[in-house]
């Protein structure tokens, strides 16, 4: 590991923090392989070849590239500490994400500081928490639960949990940099009406919307529109 | 004894692995506020961060807990549970186990009963979704350091930089608002929705800012998306949603 030693201006605690984000990875990592494997052995249900290659090649082009752009996108946003955690829990965009996102805003600090790293790890952490936490405790109550959960009453506020995810968010960030904001969203507007089939493949095109908004972000900051360049840090 | 989807070894499998990722969790919470503290912020903040995100994730992991009750009904209880408490959600959960048991000649419609089907259904899902995971364990640093000198030292284009990437995922969402709006009046449910939370997290920051609530910016996300997702119930049934 000594060749990575080219960033800069790297902490102790940044340092630490990536020896750790890596083993618990790594073994999480593991224990995710360990359990079908564990299954094929305790079953003797070893899955045939043929079948099993199929069906990953039918999921593997889609899915690898989507999770290889998915860390592009945001680790930016999530820090070093909120990244080795997120990418092993899961639930970017509809949970931590938004809560990292929502923390920083909150504790007036910037993703891309150590203090903007921080408060996402404790986030994402806290996210991860309740959410494993709720998931386990209903797993286990699913006899009084599911009744509730599937009822046709409750329907409509599950159906509508990212609208009101990001309604909420989009409001506090647009409202912060409209003149990004603007192309993204007319952009993202005109496709999804244009072709509401894309509709699943919505974490495809947070990238795109992410180009355009650097790319018209890049164009005003060039022309002086966004703060005055140069400021050194 | 003899398999099924809910035998209880693999509970067991599952739990194992659900116990590790609270301890990471838990691991990272402890190191990440033992250090800001260091960096001199206050407990007070710290405190705040950790009951707002749990608050804000309550409803998402009860919508979770919804997507392994939708698997169950194929592959059992302990599985999903594991796969959507890790990496993954149920949109690709789903079609990786419908594609998996496709290729094994077997459907999704009625629960899984050979043992073969089922492990083949496992492994897909669990490699299937790896990359993300395998990328930052091996090249977090060097991504790291590629955006650093992406931003170059120009501070102030660093933060423009990642304000477009949040304005960019946040516009990819608002845009999926308006996917169903060709459908006539509940295809605007979503777009009521959405409009009925940023109302609500606009009356928020007017309370911030008229009684100097401070303690409120912290708690306005989670409020305003659980006010709205309870008006949602409402909204369906005025705008024809449901039918």
């Amino acid at each position: 590991m000594g060749k990575t030693k080219t960033v800069v201006n790297e902490s102790a605690y940044e340092r630490s923090l990536h020896a750790a984000g890596r083993l618990w990875g790594s073994l999480a990592l593991l224990l995710m392989l360990l359990v079908p494997a564990a299954i094929s052995l305790y079953f003797n249900a070893w899955p045939p070849l043929a079948p099993f290659l199929k069906a990953l090649l039918g999921v593997l082009p889609m899915y690898w590239t989507v999770g290889i752009i998915e860390v592009f996108t945001f680790v930016p946003m999530l820090g070093t500490g909120g990244s080795y955690l997120g990418f092993v829990t899961g639930n970017l965009t509809n949970l931590k994400v938004p809560a990292a996102l929502n923390a920083m805003q909150a504790a007036g600090v910037r993703a891309g500081t150590e203090e903007g790293d921080v408060v996402s790890t404790i986030a994402i952490a806290s996210s991860s928490i309740v959410t494993t936490l709720v998931i386990a405790v209903g797993v286990f109550l699913l006899g009084f639960l599911r009744p509730v959960l599937e009822s046709p009453q409750l329907k409509p506020a599950f159906d509508n949990i990212l609208p009101a995810l990001f309604g909420a968010l989009g409001v506090v960030f647009i409202s912060k940099n409209p003149k990004i904001a603007a192309a993204p969203l007319l952009f993202m507007v005109a496709l999804f009406m244009a072709a509401p089939g894309l509709s699943s493949s919505v974490s495809i095109l947070v990238p795109v919307g992410a180009l355009i908004a650097i790319a018209v972000a890049r164009f005003l900051y060039k022309r002086g529109k966004l703060g005055s360049p140069g400021e050194r840090g | 004894m003899a398999f099924s989807v809910n035998h209880p070894i693999l509970y067991l499998f599952s739990g194992i692995v659900v116990a590790f990722i609270l301890a990471q969790s838990v691991y990272f919470l402890v190191k990440a506020a033992a250090r800001a503290r260091e960096l001199g912020i206050s407990g007070a903040t710290i405190r705040k961060t950790v009951l707002s995100s749990a608050l804000f994730s309550v409803a998402p992991a009860v919508s979770i807990l919804v997507g392994v009750i939708t698997l169950s009904q194929f592959i059992g209880l302990p599985y999903p549970w594991l796969r959507l408490s890790v990496l993954g959600a149920v949109t690709y959960e789903l079609p990786a186990a419908t594609l998996a048991a496709g290729a094994m000649g077997a459907e999704v419609t009625q629960t899984i009963s050979d043992a073969r089907v089922f492990s083949t259904i496992a492994w897909v899902m669990a490699l299937g979704i790896l990359s993300g995971l395998i990328l930052v364990l091996v090249a977090l640093r060097k991504i790291q350091s590629g955006m650093v000198s992406l931003a170059g030292r120009d501070k102030r284009w660093g933060e423009i930089l990642t304000d477009a990437l949040f304005l960019g995922m946040i516009s990819a969402f608002v845009g999926l608002l308006f996917a169903r709006v060709r459908e006539g009046l509940p295809g605007f449910i979503p777009l009521a929705v959405a409009l009925v939370s940023a109302l609500l997290m606009a009356v928020c920051g007017l309370l911030m800012k008229a009684f100097k609530w401070q303690w409120l910016s912290q708690y306005a996300l989670p409020l305003s998306m659980l006010g709205a997702m309870a008006l949602s119930i409402p909204i369906t049934a005025l705008m024809g949603g449901g039918h």
